[in-house]
């Protein structure tokens, strides 16, 4: 192949791989914040304390972290079928690549909402506030800067993850490489994803700091 | 185990109420319970007429609106602006915008930062930090406002200039102020009647000034730090308390010369509280208390508060002592003494 041939190939895949990505996240950032918040309410010392609850959640969370990604997806297609009406291709795809980053990112939440200084929740409650107030006004809010690193985090393991999405069906740049560059020996495709991979994820990195860094309020 | 246990306390309006004990006292829990931030398991927490155990939810939470908290590390929300923070309150309560714009406003020139208006809490001063805890605390015109060992994280010189604020603001807003210190100074300074907490209990309490010339009063002691009295054989020793007019006269000498005997001084202190003078000396006269009891009587019937170190019947005779202060001669109980319109009174009991 020559590397006229091989542009064409690229740009496609790099536009299934961001797609993906972009729906994932959204999900992701939806869906993980509401886990998250639900973690550290529902503890023992927390502002709507339901230990069992909490227990089972961080139970669920824990076993989604630890199946490894590629497992996940070939475990989870009944669910996928369900909610997209078939297991393959990037739509399908999608489905996994959000049931995987939820549980990190509601981590990665439940550590920046720790981190808000317990003495503004306690302002907080002093003043009145209600529950509800509490959590979008002091928690969420306090806790932007970390929340956007997470999701920075998060979005880079889910472009990981896409990678992996050739396996039901999916494209995107890791199909690409395993198709063109190893299994057919194009050194050159192989190349090109290398560098266009690495060239999002610092694009991603870069992005991330750069607004969570304006958040900080120094 | 009793975090806070058997607590009678009553703050009136318009005063200055401090209580003063060491981390561990149980003093921030006792405050945390007149907001029902911590929830006794018995007794009454009454705040401007209303007791608070008996409201529900979203009542207890009004009820917090018209009650002012300062903290010691201030509580501020890193994300806002100052007058963000001090808007939050007012957010709350469901003030509309334009109202809330005028109102944080005036709030922040009532504490002197105006010009901050638009600076983030990172960017501004500890002392700074605390002015915006306390506009934040008086949005809701709140007529009680509570203080978290609110200076305990400043330098001496910004303690004094937030006091000054508190004490200005609770002459100007007949605002009642009730603090927690480990701060003896705070107590001297600003406050009109203390308690003395010790293991999640008050050991004493009362007007300022009628605890330090109360024989005994930790508060006086802590205030006029005198050392162990060690009483040599055949002398004895007096820690006398005076105040206002007495601090005037030449009490000691007089002693000395009416009954020819020689006075050591061994220690004292004087003390601006408020706006009166108090002062302690400890003195030793030659002989037993025995001998002494003619000089003893001359120096209580001067209007002195009087104690004596080192008798084996000193705790006998202690209570007799007590009443000896010419000066109107009361040994108050601030604790339990009772008025129709204190907007604040806790009775609890948390274990």
């Amino acid at each position: 192949m020559t590397w006229s041939e091989v542009w064409p190939l690229l740009w496609p895949a790099t536009k299934e791989t961001l797609t993906m990505t972009a729906v994932a996240t959204a999900f992701t950032a939806v869906l993980g914040t509401l886990l998250g918040v639900l973690l550290v309410l529902t503890e023992r010392d927390g502002l709507l304390p339901v230990p069992p609850l909490n227990k089972v959640l961080g139970f669920v969370v824990n076993v989604g972290r630890s199946l490894p990604f590629l497992i996940l997806m070939v475990a989870i297609i009944p669910f996928t079928k369900l909610i997209t009406g078939t297991s393959l291709g990037n739509t399908a795809a999608i489905v996994p690549l959000t049931v995987g980053a939820i549980p990190f990112y509601a981590r990665l939440v439940e550590i920046g909402l720790r981190e808000v200084d317990p003495g503004v929740i306690h302002a907080a409650h002093a003043m009145g506030a209600t529950r509800r107030e509490i959590v979008a006004k002091v928690l969420l809010r306090e806790a932007r800067p970390g929340l956007v690193s997470g999701l920075t985090v998060t979005v880079i393991a889910v472009i990981g993850y896409t990678a992996m999405a050739g396996t039901v069906g999916g494209g995107g740049l890791g199909y690409l490489a395993i198709s063109y560059g190893y299994e057919r020996f194009e050194t050159k495709v192989m190349i090109a994803t290398v560098v266009l991979l690495v060239a999002i994820v610092l694009a991603v990195q870069l992005a991330g700091d750069l607004i969570a860094r304006r958040l900080i309020r120094k | 185990m009793a975090a806070v246990d058997g607590v009678d306390l009553e703050v009136r309006e318009g005063e200055i109420f401090g209580v003063l004990g060491r981390s561990g006292a149980g003093k921030s829990t006792l405050l945390r319970c007149v907001n029902l931030l911590e929830r006794p398991d018995t007794g009454r927490v009454v705040v401007d007429g209303q007791d608070l155990l008996s409201l529900s939810g979203g009542e207890l939470r009004r009820a917090r609106q018209g009650i002012g908290m300062i903290h010691q590390h201030f509580g501020l929300l890193g994300s806002r602006t100052v007058a963000g923070n001090v808007a939050f309150p007012l957010e709350v309560m469901g003030v509309p915008r334009a109202e809330r714009a005028q109102r944080v406003a005036e709030l922040l020139e009532l504490v002197g930062l105006s010009e901050h208006a638009k600076a983030y809490p990172a960017q501004i001063s500890g002392g700074q930090k605390q002015r915006v805890g306390i506009a934040r605390a008086l949005a809701g015109r709140p007529k009680v406002l509570l203080s978290d060992e609110a200076t305990s994280a400043l330098d001496p010189e910004t303690t004094a200039s937030i006091l000054e604020l508190l004490r200005d603001l609770n002459r100007r807003l007949g605002l009642t102020v009730l603090l927690i210190t480990h701060e003896m100074d705070v107590v001297k300074r600003i406050c009109d009647s203390a308690a003395i907490m010790r293991d999640g209990r008050v050991v004493e309490s009362g007007k300022v000034r009628d605890l330090l010339l109360r024989p005994g009063s930790e508060l006086a002691r802590g205030l006029f730090p005198l050392p162990e009295a060690t009483v040599r054989p055949g002398t004895t020793v007096v820690d006398v308390t005076f105040e206002g007019d007495s601090a005037d006269r030449p009490f000691v000498s007089t002693l000395a010369r009416t009954y020819s005997i020689d006075v050591n001084i061994l220690g004292g202190a004087v003390e601006e509280i408020g706006d009166a003078r108090i002062g302690r000396l400890r003195i030793e006269l030659p002989g037993d208390p025995q001998i002494n009891a003619a000089q003893l009587a001359h120096l209580r019937e001067a209007g002195l508060t009087v104690e004596v170190h080192g008798e084996a019947a000193h705790d006998g005779e202690a209570a007799v002592q007590d009443e000896t202060a010419a000066d109107g001669g009361t040994a108050v109980d601030g604790g339990t003494a009772v008025r129709g319109e204190d907007p604040l009174a806790t009775e609890e009991a948390l274990s």
